[in-house]
């Protein structure tokens, strides 16, 4: 009779196998090559959370078959056959059995928990002195990002260039609202909670190009609150430095000079290009232990070295003229803000308005900020 | 006192007035079940707007504005408006009838509660037409939902929600009575059925959390309205004040809105086993231990908002903890349904599937537990996948098992079965194409709540394939929609017990008359109505005990008293209705609350003033 059953539904062994194969079919989509993907980790941290990830994975996956396996065996092996009317044996329970399913999971859990909890202090840990660490203030506004390099005297936007090797100690708070700063590549996320400064350690293994964007919901334009990391070698990055400490040239002669008369009736009320215009900014404290900090910040991206940038509108587009122009033209069209919003009192900006540009002013705008390499 | 003909009785009580007015837990539980399927295609057709925007890059079926509206009232309308009253209809609907009481014990503070709810979802509603829906997140984080206050969309939301939680904390509070003081004699705690025990659990971890999310839904009005400055950093407030507060409500509202679906399964198994529930008392013990645990872990959702490494590994060990009680129900269900003889028809597939899908939720729950994975993967969509994983493959498949039980005792008809098993099968094939991938989507990098996604990141196909599993889940969905209206209509008679179940609401008539019980069961063991029908043979097998005759339940005795019909109850809450309407419009609207203060009153009074028991039977 049993054997007779069994040779019934020959597939019946095969369920475990069946239930691994979906299940490495599944994993081999996360494995890629891809920019903003955190299992294709390219630092130290974001390999400890990684080596992490995957061990609890695979217990889970040892589970999962186990119970899925017992859950469908049980239910076809234990279901009811056409016109089968015979009583089943009533069985109450089994306290033993009860208790070994009780305490074998929590065995297991607290198996994980070691090194969770070890990854956890280590991950949170300030780095040493003697580790040279590259400090960045990080502020989140509605919806860029405002980089700072306090040791430089140097400010970005929505692109963030590190020296790869080393540790990057990051201070982040916010202008506005709660954002949330997120290099998949390289740690996980933290959030930037205004009042509160949060940190992050970044290092990046060798030189390359790492995608992440806002992972806290901070409004209309999430979405479009992205931003890179390029790690590069050490003397790059002291060149990227020296060339971002210059100041913005204002420009004499050509398309250039025409832009740089519309930019300063325009743009200066929020945009900083240092050393050309008076610099626009607010301040944002910072609390870290009962010490406060505070922040000078922009209102709206400095715009000092825009034309070395690779992106416009907070890492949405590349930057070509076609869309510097359409971003000119109505910058709305391109990422939704609200302007209508804004107040230059207390230096709230939630978008760039649309300033009815003509087609001569833009260009001589997207010939400016070509220009402030 | 007179002694009225069991024809009058429901005379009085029909009609669209008769639905008003009306304090019959069975009624009112149904009122909660259909509003909430209303609300179920609503949020329904609200995530398929989502993935319609979603299935390609830069989709443009909606503007980021109408999609981060629809995000929101899709999860506060999922949560609030379908699965927690879901849960309440079947409560109110069978913990009466399962523990031996006539009705719960405050009939009439019952239809408030239903009323309440009704009035609060179409105050959510209506924002939709008056300026645009709640576009903060369900979460609502201050100071995102504290700054917007040009516009009236949150407080239509801080205020929808505080009253939807008034209306829960006052059923709460009527099921907890009704549990604690109504059973019928002999029905001892541990004697009730697990549905009973877990609708009991649900309504205490209601009434401990609501009022933590609710100081802070006032404070975010007030912060809106008022120029309070609660979460306002510059200020001197604390933005993370308000996560506390919602998380203190929002994990424990995790098991509110789970513990049901389990209570459901934890009914099927066995009736369709025909076979006790595996450890009955572990199950119980795992559920009040979830329920404790439930309040001990809520800074799980705030692993990357900087609590320091000694809260987040302490919230680390709480959340894996919590993952034991929960693993003992599966091994129990398995219990139940080993050795047993499973009728595997719509209701117990539902269940199973249940199983097997809300397994996988909590194995992904567990690698959020791991903080520093946690931090990868929290607001990305594998955290999006793991939650539908639980709630929908848990909750909703749950009610959906205890739909298919349950069908035949409120209507008197077989939920088709045909039908039945299409759409079993759409929502399972459905559920898992749609949020399967998502787990993907989630570690490649993709935020949630983001409305359009660039290209090359890895999105697309995953994205595309959601979509289509959307689809198809609607689908199933839909196919539910007319099997439940055909079978209303014309399906097969199911008779007092069709199931050969197990607990006392199967030993009256279907649907049960107004009065529940004509004689209330004296209970003399768990699943008693059980043992009434079998006994067991030498080996341990049921046998059917020759001698059981079923107890006549359909002629009612003399002198039964009913709780009357009311129209206070409506009165009351339409009055609350018109309080919140007014204060979403500072200051004028302020004259409209103080009408509505006036007809609360006016509605509060004649409650207390009205005959408790005008009627006599």
């Amino acid at each position: 009779m049993k054997q007779a059953e069994h040779q019934r539904r020959p597939g019946r062994r095969s369920l475990p196998i069946l239930l691994i194969l979906i299940l490495a079919i599944a994993a081999s989509g996360c494995s890629t090559d891809l920019p903003q993907n955190s299992l294709n980790p390219a630092g130290p941290a974001a390999r400890q959370i990684d080596d992490l990830f995957w061990l609890v994975f695979w217990i889970a996956t040892g589970i999962f078959v186990l119970v899925e396996s017992a859950l469908i065996y049980a239910t076809f092996r234990f279901r009811r056959r056409r016109d089968d009317d015979t009583e089943v044996k009533q069985v109450h329970g089994n306290t033993r059995l009860e208790i070994v399913w009780t305490i074998i999971p929590a065995l297991i859990l607290a198996a994980v928990a070691v090194p969770t909890v070890a990854t956890v202090f280590d991950l949170r840990r300030a780095p040493e002195p003697s580790e040279n660490a590259l400090v960045v203030n990080v502020i989140g506004h509605q919806w860029w990002w405002e980089f700072e390099y306090p040791e430089y005297g140097i400010e970005t936007a929505n692109e963030m260039t590190i020296p790869a090797g080393r540790t990057v100690y990051l201070n982040i708070t916010s202008a506005d609202v709660i954002h949330s700063f997120w290099v998949p590549q390289l740690n996980g996320k933290r959030d930037a909670v205004p009042g509160r400064i949060n940190h992050l350690t970044l290092t990046a293994d060798a030189p390359g190009e790492f995608l992440g964007q806002c992972a806290e919901f901070c409004g209309l334009a999430h979405a479009d609150m992205r931003h890179k990391v390029f790690a590069v070698p050490e003397d790059e990055f002291e060149a990227w430095v020296a060339a971002q400490q210059e100041p913005a040239a204002v420009p004499t002669e050509g398309l250039a000079a025409e832009g740089w008369d519309t930019f300063q009736v325009v743009c200066t009320a929020c945009h900083n290009a240092r050393g050309a215009t008076p610099t626009v900014s607010r301040e944002v404290i910072g609390a870290e232990g009962g010490e406060e900090t505070v922040f000078e910040v922009s209102l709206a991206p400095d715009l000092t070295h825009f034309g070395s940038r690779t992106t416009i509108g907070a890492g949405t587009f590349t930057w070509t003229e076609d869309h510097l122009a359409e971003w000119l033209d109505d910058p709305s069209s391109l990422k939704p803000m609200t302007p209508e919003r804004n107040d230059l009192t207390t230096g709230r900006i939630l978008g760039m308005p649309d300033f009815d540009l003509s087609e001569q002013e833009i260009e001589g705008l997207i010939a400016l900020l070509e220009a402030w390499q | 006192m007179t002694s009225a003909t069991p024809a009058t009785i429901p005379a009085a009580r029909t009609g669209i007035w008769g639905w008003m007015t009306t304090t019959d837990h069975k009624k009112i539980g149904l009122l909660y079940g259909v509003t909430a399927i209303v609300f179920f295609v609503v949020g329904g057709v609200e995530a398929l707007f989502i993935r319609a925007q979603l299935a390609l890059p830069n989709g443009e079926v909606l503007s980021a504005d109408a999609y981060n509206q629809m995000f929101t009232m899709h999860a506060t309308t999922m949560v609030f408006l379908v699965v927690m009253p879901l849960a309440t209809a079947f409560i109110n609907y069978f913990l009466p009838l399962q523990i031996g009481a006539r009705d719960v014990a405050f009939p009439r503070l019952n239809a408030f509660s239903y009323w309440l709810f009704l009035f609060a979802g179409l105050f959510l509603t209506i924002s939709f037409f008056v300026g645009g829906s709640p576009d903060a997140g369900w979460f609502g984080y201050a100071p995102l939902s504290t700054q917007l206050d040009e516009v009236v969309r949150m407080d239509y939301w801080a205020l929808g929600l505080n009253t939807l939680g008034v209306a829960s904390i006052v059923s709460s509070v009527n099921f907890i009575t009704t549990t604690l003081t109504m059973r019928a004699p002999g029905m001892s705690l541990m004697r009730m059925p697990v549905f009973s025990w877990m609708s009991t659990i649900v309504s205490f971890l209601l009434l401990f959390s609501l009022p933590m999310v609710a100081v802070g839904l006032f404070q975010v009005y007030f912060d809106r309205n008022l120029g309070t400055l609660f979460f306002d950093a510059a200020g001197g407030g604390d933005p993370v004040l308000w996560q506390h507060l919602f998380w203190l409500f929002g994990h424990p509202e995790v098991y509110v809105l789970i513990l049901p679906a389990m209570g459901i399964v934890s009914e099927v198994l066995p009736t369709f086993s025909r076979k006790p529930l595996f450890g009955r008392n572990f199950v119980i013990f795992s559920g009040i231990a979830i329920g404790f645990m439930g309040f001990g872990v809520w800074a799980h959702h705030m692993f990357t908002t900087g609590l320091g490494p000694v809260a987040e590994a302490a919230f680390a060990l709480t959340t894996m903890f919590i993952a034991v009680p929960t693993g003992v129900k599966i091994f129990n269900w398995l219990g139940t349904i080993w050795g047993g003889r499973l009728q595997l028809n719509s209701s117990a597939l539902f269940a199973i599937g249940f199983i097997f899908l809300f397994v996988i939720g909590g194995l992904s729950g567990v690698t959020h537990s791991i903080s520093p994975a946690d931090s990868q993967q929290h607001d990305s969509y594998y955290v999006v996948a793991h939650f539908h994983y639980v709630l929908f493959g848990g909750a909703i498949f749950g009610v959906f098992s205890g739909i298919y039980y349950w069908f035949p005792k409120v209507t008197g008809r077989l939920l088709g079965e045909r039908l039945g098993k299409w759409n079993f099968w759409l929502m399972f094939i459905g559920m898992n194409l749609t949020f399967a991938p998502m787990h993907m989507l989630g570690l490649n990098g993709m935020p949630r709540r983001t409305y359009r996604y660039g290209e090359g990141l890895g999105f697309d196909m995953w994205n595309l394939v959601a979509t289509v599993g959307s689809f198809v889940l609607a689908f199933g969905v839909l196919l539910f929609l007319m099997n439940a209206w055909r079978s209303y209509r014309r399906g097969e008679a199911a008779g007092d017990d069709p199931w050969d179940a197990r607990t006392l609401e199967w030993s009256t008539t279907s649907p049960p008359p107004v009065y529940n019980f004509a004689h209330i069961p004296e209970v003399t063991a768990e699943d008693d109505f059980w043992h009434r029908k079998y006994g067991v043979d030498e080996q341990g097998r049921a046998a059917r005990r020759d001698d059981y005759v079923p107890v006549d339940q359909s002629t009612p005795p003399p002198g039964l008293h009913l709780p009357s019909p009311s129209y206070y109850p409506i009165l009351g809450s339409f009055g609350i209705f018109m309080m919140i309407t007014g204060l979403v419009y500072v200051p004028w609207g302020l004259l409209a609350t103080g009408a509505g203060a006036v007809v609360t009153l006016w509605g509060m009074f004649g409650w207390s003033m009205e005959d408790l028991v005008r009627e006599h039977h």
